[in-house]
């Protein structure tokens, strides 16, 4: 009785997978065209790594040009940050706290040709989001030192923000003359207490911050800096301090207004990639400080001028996944060619079983191909990029072993969206057309390709939104904040998804085809 | 030779898919067009030359040559799959006069279908460039057959479709595998411009100037003339040169090869 029942649920999904593993690795052809697709995808790589070059030049002449890029500098945290400011600063040993009143933000926007290097010369008034202004400590004036820092902000009221990642939110609205801000922060050991108020009496405490490592004596002082505008226009913020009080918790020395406070431009100089309007700089007028400054403190976005370590691989990913494309649908149609498929049937009676042990293998050869391929790729390319001056954005091993499961995700996802196509038809010719639109087409509107800030317009974030391209969001290494306004857009680099949701809006694309030709293999007759 | 041609187009017309995949050109041709058209805005002023009208209006045949190749290459490699190649080569002996038949059923199939499929095209981007913000109000020409320009561009862009058909027909004989050879043909075509994308300077240039899609479709510009890689029926000349290459390989392998 069991045995018959045995018999009649045919041999287990390992036997299928087996026995269709036996079929893959059995036509030679197949197995050089994995091979093929992983030294395709690397050699791609290579020349698309090639063919980007950033360098810069001294002089007219052809000898006068140099690889290399603008200097980004890296944050507390690994990141690449912007870190141009200006800064009116006194040293602070031991605990302390710095207060002051500002009772003004105003600002100036490059009002100038786009394709010129902006200059004060020609300005509208007007301060961009995050144009900000406040007090600031930090061990050193150097770029990408770690800071926390008590600030009015253009639109976003005031903030408390620290090692360019961390935001929290204090009383809303832009400071004037009728509405100042008070604002306070206090070092006690490693901890950093921001706190604003209204009238210089109750105090609201913001948050705090651990700066960890920070040494005894930090430069404390106030900062003003603004950054390029949504549209990418250099901005410049101007803001008033008065009431201004640097107290050591020793009780003596208040430092005030008439003391010596050293003015310092960070992130301004020729090889520093942020693109600022004009020089900061800091003045007394009576019992005021009037601090100036151009510039950013927060992470670096597209528009550094930056490559990504995964930037080399959709051209060569594209063309592995021609060569999946061809396999997985051979692997479907030839069982029908051959006739193989009554035997197939005949050995495996329950049909989905064979259609998933199928997707399995071909499934396996496609991750295999992307991972392995991209793996190789992807420091090569590096290295590459490196060599021909690109700045590379930095990344943890653990974001390259995203980006390597993911194209070998996405080439597998490919594979098996074809294999289920190809079942559905029997016929090779409309499903290999079928996989190579799907998947091969959208490259041409890829991110960064169409260039320019109209470039990938609405059509291709539609393409990588809701079409099975949406899984080359793998790719997607662009480092985005919401503390920079800016165009996260397919022109400027950016996918429109998350690698995770693109990956799912693929999923969901496999999971149809593969249900619609598991049904069709069910009912029809083979 | 009549024999042989009425032979090839009894074995076209009765394919499983051939009247889909016909209607499939027409239909992905004037749907991607209208598609692009719909989404597409320019902005007036915007910098740098102005769009070709024409050029834009004919750009679904970018995806549509790929049925057409998948079409000529399913005529040739059909035969292998299902044996009756051994059948054909039977009955006609003179192996490049089946292959020369082949083409030229294939070939006279693609012109029908392509001028529905061009017209569509053009009628579209008359109807949608204006709203695209591409119109005589802007100095941009309306696509009209009554311009010389758009006339060449329009029949010419119904021979390049013929001459994708016939590169596929002679890369099919090579191959004769319906998947490798269709993933062959539309390699061939997508990926130079591809990689072209991200090339700069004279490999760039070279690379479109001899690449089949690239080269062809130069056929299809009626503005900015010097911008395009080839002049229009050079362009055309050097996808010609493809086409006979490819069937003159077929010819011989049919020749020398077992069947």
């Amino acid at each position: 009785m069991t045995a018959l029942a045995a018999a009649r649920r045919g041999p287990g999904l390992r036997d299928a997978v087996r026995a269709e593993w036996t079929k893959f690795r059995t036509v030679r052809g197949w197995l050089v065209a994995l091979v093929l697709a992983v030294g395709l995808l690397v050699l791609f790589s290579y020349l698309q790594a090639h063919g980007k070059h950033t360098g810069y030049c001294t002089g007219p002449g052809p000898g006068d040009c140099v690889n290399g890029h603008p200097y980004v500098p890296d944050g507390p945290g690994g990141e690449a940050v912007a870190d141009a400011y200006e800064l009116a600063s006194r040293p602070l040993t031991g605990d302390g706290t710095i207060t002051a009143r500002i009772t003004s933000l105003t600002g100036r926007i490059w009002a100038g040709a786009s394709n010129e290097a902006p200059s004060l010369s020609d300005t509208r008034p007007g301060l961009a989001g995050w144009s900000k202004a406040g007090l600031l400590i930090t061990p050193s004036t150097r770029q990408g030192a770690a800071y926390a820092a008590v600030m009015a902000t253009g639109r976003h009221g005031v903030r408390f923000q620290y090692d360019y990642t961390h935001d929290q939110p204090g009383l809303s609205g832009l400071p004037s003359a009728g509405a100042a801000r008070w604002l306070r922060l206090t070092r006690a050991g490693d901890t950093i207490t921001a706190y604003d108020s209204r009238d210089g009496t109750s105090w609201h405490r913001i948050g705090d911050a651990r700066l960890s490592g920070l040494p005894r004596t930090v430069r404390v002082g106030l900062f003003a800096t603004s950054p390029n505008t949504y549209g990418g226009r250099a901005s410049r913020a101007t803001a008033a301090f008065d009431h201004i009080a640097l107290r050591p918790s020793g009780g003596s020395g208040t430092a005030g207004v008439t003391a010596s406070w050293r003015a310092t431009s960070t992130g301004i100089g020729p090889r520093d990639f942020y693109t600022a309007l004009g020089r900061g700089d800091v003045r007394r007028r009576g019992g005021s400080i009037i601090v100036s400054g151009s510039g950013d403190m927060a992470p670096a976005v597209a528009g550094a001028g930056a490559d990504t370590a995964s930037d080399s691989l959709l051209f060569g990913l594209v063309v592995a996944m021609i060569v999946l494309i061809v396999v997985a649908t051979m692997f479907a149609t030839s069982e029908y060619r051959r006739g193989l498929i009554l035997t197939t049937l005949a050995a495996t009676p329950r049909r989905g079983r064979v259609l998933l042990a199928k997707a399995g293998v071909i499934g396996a050869a496609g991750f295999a191909v992307g991972a392995v391929a991209s793996a190789v790729a992807v420091p090569f390319a590096e290295q590459v990029m490196r060599a021909n001056g690109n700045y590379i954005y930095p990344t943890t091993p653990l974001t390259i072993a995203r980006v390597i499961a993911g194209c070998g995700l996405l080439v597998a996802l490919c594979a098996v969206a074809v294999l289920g196509i190809g079942t559905i038809l029997r016929r090779s010719p409309v499903a290999i057309l079928a996989g190579v639109v799907l998947f091969v087409l959208p490259a041409f509107t890829g991110p960064g390709v169409l260039g320019g800030p109209g470039g990938g317009g609405g059509a291709a974030t539609w393409l990588y939104t809701v079409t099975p391209a949406a899984g080359f969001s793998v790719l997607g290494l662009m480092p985005r904040s919401r503390l920079v306004s800016f165009p996260y857009t397919m022109g400027n680099g950016y996918y429109p998804l998350a690698p995770w949701a693109g990956l799912l809006v693929l999923c969901l694309f496999v999971a149809g085809s593969l249900g619609a030709a598991a049904i069709v293999l069910g009912r029809r007759d083979a | 030779m009549s024999a042989a041609v009425a032979a090839e187009w009894t074995k076209l017309r009765t394919l499983g898919e051939m009247w889909w995949l016909a209607a499939g050109v027409i239909a992905v041709a004037i749907a991607a067009s209208a598609g692009m058209l719909a989404t597409t805005h320019v902005s007036p002023g915007a910098p740098g030359p102005g769009p070709d009208p024409t050029k834009l209006a004919l750009t679904g045949i970018d995806l549509a040559q790929a049925v057409v190749a998948v079409i000529a290459v399913l005529a040739v490699t059909e035969e292998y799959g299902t044996g009756m190649i051994r059948v054909s080569l039977a009955a006609i002996p003179r192996r490049e006069a089946i292959l020369a038949a082949k083409a030229l059923t294939i070939a006279v199939l693609t012109l029908a279908v392509a001028v529905p499929a061009v017209a569509g095209c053009l009628a579209a981007g008359r109807l949608l460039l204006p709203g695209a913000g591409i119109d005589p109000a802007q100095g941009d020409p309306l696509v009209t057959l009554g311009a010389g320009a758009t006339m060449r561009a329009a029949l010419g862009t119904v021979l390049y479709l013929a001459l994708i058909a016939l590169l596929s027909v002679g890369l099919g004989a090579i191959v004769r595998d319906t998947a490798v050879a269709a993933g062959t043909v539309l390699g061939l075509l997508y990926l130079p411009p591809l990689l072209a994308l991200l090339l700069t300077g004279p490999w760039k240039r070279h690379l479109e100037q001899i690449a089949p899609m690239t080269a062809g479709l130069a056929i299809e510009t009626t503005r900015h003339l010097g911008a395009s890689p080839d002049t229009p029926w050079v362009g055309l000349g050097v996808l010609a040169a493809w086409a006979a290459g490819a069937l003159v390989g077929g010819g011989v392998v049919l020749r020398v090869r077992d069947a």
